[in-house]
């Protein structure tokens, strides 16, 4: 992959507008070849006053923006995507007053959709908080035959 | 319960306004700038979508089934059904059904027309019940 794509345009795509911003994420680096980001914790992030725990709409928030980072690294470069739809399971309370973290894998590329599953958790991925699996709209279809990672991946 | 969404630090974030009627609830998220995920369109981020969808969700188990305790999202299912435009976006949830453990809940949100959803939700709650 392209050092200035994983050096410069991830690290904007996965930080750089507004709201991103405004919710603090982090740019947290590939892990074996798949965007991390990082939330630090504030407290006014979190969902239930009384626990400390970052809110539920965050954490979906978060598992929607790593999944489309996600096929922006398996297409290796930008291009416009839409999400289609996006399912989250809670599968624990997160930690209080802890940052979170979140990790995605597009599984699939085809040249008019990306599929993805993506975890949210606060050190182990093996021990996430919430996980997901979404599907993305590519809004340029792409050459069916185009070799891509994900799919040379799918394939290997 | 109307002041539920006042007690939760993100919905107070996101600005969130709750207007009741009767055993209905509509969530309002105010257009900021701060909401926007892709400049260029320009739209709103659909995680801000999906958590007005959530929170009003919330709001309205809570409202039919009170509790010291918020209830618990179980899962939650988001399809994006339009660009989320820079403008307020409505919400409202129903409560398909609701067991002794467990409430399936629907909610849509809009922004000028309601006949034109933005995105929809489904979620399960866990319920707080002995």
């Amino acid at each position: 992959m392209q050092d200035s794509f994983v050096d410069t345009i991830l690290p904007q795509l996965a930080t750089g507008s507004a709201h991103t911003s405004a919710l603090g994420f982090v740019f947290d680096g590939l892990h074996e070849g798949d965007p991390r980001i990082r939330v630090p914790w504030r407290p006014d992030l979190v969902g239930d006053p009384d626990t400390g725990v970052l809110a539920g709409g965050l954490v979906t928030t978060l598992l929607d923006h790593i999944g489309g980072l996600a096929v922006w690294t398996a297409m290796a470069e930008f291009q416009p995507i839409a999400t289609l739809d996006l399912r989250v399971d809670y599968m624990r309370a997160a930690h209080p007053r802890v940052d979170l973290l979140a990790q995605g894998k597009c599984y699939r590329l085809t040249p008019t959709i990306a599929f993805v599953r993506a975890w949210a958790f606060e050190e182990d991925p093996s021990d996430p908080v919430a996980a997901a699996q979404s599907a993305y709209v590519l809004n340029r279809a792409r050459p069916a035959r185009e070799k891509t990672a994900a799919n040379r991946e799918a394939t290997a | 319960m109307s002041d539920l969404l006042e007690r939760i630090p993100y919905a107070r974030f996101l600005n969130l306004q709750t207007l009741v009627s009767g055993d209905e609830i509509t969530v309002i998220l105010p257009f900021a700038d701060r909401l926007i995920g892709n400049p260029m369109l320009p739209a709103l981020h659909g995680g801000s979508t999906a958590a007005l969808l959530e929170m009003t969700a919330m709001a309205q188990v809570a409202l039919a089934f009170p509790s010291p305790r918020l209830p618990r999202p179980i899962n939650v299912t988001v399809a994006y059904l339009r660009t989320g435009r820079p403008v307020d976006v409505f919400a409202r949830a129903s409560i398909s059904r609701a067991g002794r453990r467990v409430a399936h809940v629907q909610a849509e949100a809009w922004q000028e027309a309601r006949s034109q959803p933005i995105a929809s939700l489904t979620a399960h709650f866990l319920l707080d019940n002995p």
